[in-house]
């Protein structure tokens, strides 16, 4: 989803820099727990920001348990179904972790989780790099609205939002200034 | 039954305002009444403009014009004479085919359609065509030219001055080296480079120039150069007038206004033959033109149909029409200088051709071939609103200066209120 | 995003490096398994052939089908263009087809831009006469970046008929765009009129009066220039050229201008020698230099496939 940047109406800080360092957090130790220590696990972010995203799981895992957990980054934009909706977009970085995909359990990375179309994009990217055993999903947000039959497995938070609101995140890495959700406009 | 017209408040070639009186076919003496009265307020009166480089394409090619649309484009031009040239289908090298093109313009009444003899039979430059003949038929052919292609053969050139010496006739060449123009589609220059479009170099045509007016001061002859395109043209063609070489030269409209860059389009309605060429040539041939080392603005109008023109710059005929613009494009290049249009545009023309009763100065007494033209006027060129034929023009959509408002042959409208009469 | 492909100089920097960038994606996908993308699924491309070229019409071929796209072949060989259709009607015809892109592959220079006025879809240039051919460039760009690393900044020598080939005038319009420094070697024969500044981004010709960016040279002597240069491309040269006093034999040609092991050995370490193909094995390069580990010929066909995905990606990928 491409975020537009003038937004109008009111805004609300969702998740500060602490919050979302803490859910950062929990999502890392519910993946050890749900995957019996992150063992054939591979992290795949979605460009742009779950690629700095699975990086930080991977630090905090490693943090945690001193576990290696290969990342890699998975850009779907050759597979979206919205691409005559828009100007032609720029493709992201497709990196996948040496040692490959097959027999692996793959941990989609997103920041929010929205109608679903990018995760049914990134399943249909992933079937055609590789069969990995299972594909698990975790995200930063999920803001609902859901138009396809998906759900994460791991989500930071729940944010029960109107159509017409927009939730931002921003990151160190991808975007000038401090890690931050935000949410916009709607009420107004 | 003639009519007569008075052309009320008319400035003849830009001059103080008058009436000019029309009756029996010739400018009457004074003033007096008349069957009609034209208001001429702001109109300038030019003798009827004179093309000596015209192609109609009858017989041969009627689906791109004919004697009789060329003819009405030329009056709605302004002209009340053209030249036809002999590249038709069949080639106007015999007495009958000029005799039927002349006939076919006396029917056509618009304007004088002169035709042109070719010099060599079926312009294939081996051998003369029957030249006396031509200049003994009802035509009386004085002007001979294989334009469309060049006498190259400089044997053939020689007998060719010498030959039309004998019933005062002239070759107009069409100056091009063949060999150094194969597979020519543009000027030769950075444009061409750019394109990827073979070249045409200017040499091609200053090297058949320099040989001609040599042939031409050896054998003592008259020697016509059409379409004369660029800067090195025009120096050879000072040096031997001021050698005193008996040469004359004609330049297009289409040259003096147009540049080789708008071949960038690939659009074919800019390709043309000799091409369109540089700025820097364009201002040696408006300067020729003032000083008169270039004598005469001639049309080259060459009217090709839809297919030849809609296709690959490769394939595309060359060739513009030009006969219902010509003015307005001398106008907007050398402004309102109205005596040194007339000489230009229907004197000089008239002479070389010995044409009586053309490019006169509207005296009393002279046959009334003229034009009236409003020089406020600006209109701008839609193609579909050409009286030619065809289609290819270069200035479409471009806004040119003056407007024919009327045009007399021999004291009869031809154009009235800038429509034709017939 | 551009519309067209018709010649290099639709290129600016940006669009060009955001190609290669794209090219290179492409590139990494090819390395996989399941070579095929759903990007341009529904879309129809059409390669409008009216000169034989294989190798060209299957490297667009390939790329099409690997972003699934329908692509429908128009050769001109048994075909209505054989029948003497003109490129309007048949543009017409395309039109009616709904064909998105249309791949133009013609012996006369500046048909692409003919054709882009009379078709909606988008008209990319395969090879246009003695013109363009605006993928060629984008590929070899593209073969010198991953070789060497970069194109800002390079030495590139293009060697041989430059008069008649479209390769070399895409050539120095892209790689001087993207920053390296062209110098155009040959027989004064066979290097065109002013092609210097005709040839010059950013500048207008002719007319402006605006001085030129003088990043395209020309040399007649291939010896003097070898030593400061990152990148050889030799050209094909036609022995029928010999027939049109374009030079005196293919003895002497070669002698003066190909590419032989000797002069290999005088270009610095890191030099590479490309060729855009068919090569005239012993005419303007010597078969130990075509087969020496300095040539890309091979990586060039490759790379052709994954520069033609990027082109069609970025002309058809987005809103029409």
């Amino acid at each position: 989803m491409a975020y537009p940047r003038a937004d109008t109406g009111s805004t609300k800080i969702i998740l500060s820099g602490s919050d979302l360092q803490r859910v950062v957090d929990r999502i890392a130790h519910q993946i050890l727990e749900k995957t019996s220590g992150a063992r054939d696990t591979v992290l795949l972010g979605i460009p742009t920001r779950g690629v700095p995203l699975a990086r930080r799981l991977a630090a905090r895992i490693h943090a945690f348990e001193g576990i290696d957990i290969p990342v890699g980054a998975l850009d779907i934009t050759l597979y979206r179904d919205d691409l005559r909706l828009h100007a032609t977009r720029a493709l992201g970085k497709t990196d996948i972790p040496g040692g490959g995909l097959d027999g692996r359990r793959v941990i989609l990375v997103d920041d929010v989780l929205f109608s679903g179309r990018t995760v049914r994009a990134a399943l249909d990217a992933l079937s055609d790099v590789g069969r990995p055993s299972s594909v698990q999903l975790a995200v930063l947000v999920d803001r609902g609205h859901r138009e396809l039959p998906i759900r994460a497995d791991y989500v930071g938070k729940n944010i029960p939002t109107a159509l017409a609101e927009k939730v931002r995140v921003s990151l160190a890495e991808t975007d000038d200034g401090a890690d931050e959700v935000k949410l916009y406009g709607g009420a107004a | 039954m003639t009519s007569s017209y008075l052309i009320k408040g008319v400035s003849v070639l830009g001059g103080d305002r008058t009436d000019l009186l029309i009756r029996d076919g010739v400018v009457a003496d004074g003033g007096g009444t008349a069957d009609e009265t034209i208001d001429a307020d702001g109109l300038v009166a030019l003798p009827g403009l004179v093309d000596l480089h015209t192609h109609l394409r009858e017989p041969g090619r009627e689906d791109a014009e004919t004697v009789e649309t060329g003819s009405r484009a030329a009056a709605l031009g302004g002209y009340t004479a053209v030249f036809a040239m002999a590249n038709t289908s069949p080639v106007a090298d015999t007495a009958g085919v000029v005799e039927q093109v002349w006939r076919l313009g006396r029917e056509a009444g618009l304007v004088d359609v002169l035709p042109i003899g070719a010099v060599t039979v079926g312009l294939a430059g081996r051998q003369l065509a029957e030249l006396g003949a031509m200049a003994t038929s009802a035509a009386g052919v004085r002007i001979f030219s294989d334009d469309g292609h060049c006498v190259a053969d400089p044997r053939l050139m020689r007998r060719a001055l010498e030959y039309v010496k004998a019933f005062d006739g002239i070759i107009a060449q069409h100056a091009e080296e063949p060999r150094l123009t194969e597979g020519a589609q543009m000027h030769e220059g950075e444009v061409s480079t750019r394109l990827g479009l073979t070249g045409w170099p200017a040499v091609a045509e200053e090297a058949i120039i320099a040989r001609d007016v040599l042939l031409a001061e050896h054998v003592g002859s008259r020697l016509h150069v059409c379409h004369v395109s660029t800067a090195g043209s025009v120096e050879v063609l000072r040096h031997a007038k001021a050698r005193g070489v008996r040469v004359t030269a004609e330049v297009t409209p289409h040259h003096l206004l147009l540049t080789d860059e708008l071949a960038a389009s690939y659009d074919p309605v800019f390709k043309v033959n000799p091409p369109l060429r540089t700025a820097s040539d364009v201002t040696a041939l408006r300067e020729a033109l003032v000083e008169g080392v270039i004598d005469i603005v001639a049309t080259d109008h060459a009217p090709h149909a839809v297919e030849d023109k809609e296709c690959e710059w490769a394939y595309a005929r060359p060739g513009m029409v030009g006969l219902e613009t010509a003015l307005p494009v001398v106008l907007s290049v050398l402004g309102e200088q109205w005596e040194l249009i007339a000489e230009r545009m229907s004197r000089a023309p008239a002479r070389i051709a010995g044409l009586a009763g053309h490019g006169t100065d509207l005296s009393a007494g002279t046959p009334a071939n003229l034009t009236l033209v409003d020089p406020s006027a600006r209109r701008v060129v839609d193609p579909a609103g050409l009286a030619s034929r065809s289609r290819n023009t270069p200035y479409a959509g471009t806004t040119l200066p003056g407007r024919i408002v009327a045009t007399f042959l021999r004291g009869e409208p031809t154009v009235l209120d800038g429509k034709a009469v017939k | 995003m551009i519309k067209h492909l018709r010649s290099a100089a639709d290129l600016d920097a940006g669009t060009a490096t955001l190609i290669l960038d794209t090219a290179a994606e492409m590139a990494a996908l090819a390395g996989r398994e399941v070579k095929k993308l759903p990007t341009l699924r529904g879309r129809t491309v059409v390669n409008l052939f009216y000169e034989d070229s294989t190798r060209t019409r299957i490297s667009f071929e390939a790329a099409a089908k690997r972003l699934s796209a329908d692509v429908i072949n128009f050769s001109a060989k048994g075909s209505s263009v054989s029948k003497g259709e003109s490129l309007k009607d048949t543009a017409l015809t395309l039109q009616a087809m709904g064909a998105d892109a249309v791949v133009i592959r013609h012996p006369a220079s500046g048909a692409p831009h003919r054709l882009a006025s009379w078709v909606d879809g988008s008209v990319v240039n395969a090879g246009d006469g003695t013109h363009e051919h605006p993928t060629q460039a984008l590929l070899d760009a593209y073969t010198m970046r991953s070789r060497l690393g970069r194109i800002d900044g390079l030495n590139v020598a293009i060697v041989g008929d430059v008069l008649h080939s479209r390769v070399a005038r895409s050539n120095v319009l892209l790689l001087t765009t993207l920053g390296a420094k062209v110098t155009l070697v040959g027989p004064p024969t066979l290097i065109p009129v002013d092609i210097a500044a005709a040839l010059s981004p950013g500048t207008e010709p002719s007319r402006g009066g605006k001085p030129k960016e003088n990043r395209t040279g020309v040399s007649y002597d291939l010896d003097s220039v070898l030593a400061g240069t990152d990148v050889v491309m030799m050209l094909r040269v036609q022995t029928e050229r010999m027939q049109d006093s374009y030079f005196p034999s293919a003895r002497e040609y070669s002698r003066r201008y190909g590419l032989d092991v000797p002069r290999m050995r005088k270009l610095p370490e890191h030099a590479i020698v490309m060729h855009p193909g068919p090569m005239n094995r012993g005419m303007e390069i010597a078969p130990e230099v075509a087969d020496s580990s300095r040539s890309t010929i091979v990586e060039q066909v490759a790379n052709g496939v994954s520069a033609r995905m990027a082109v069609l990606y970025l002309l058809l990928g987005g809103k029409a």
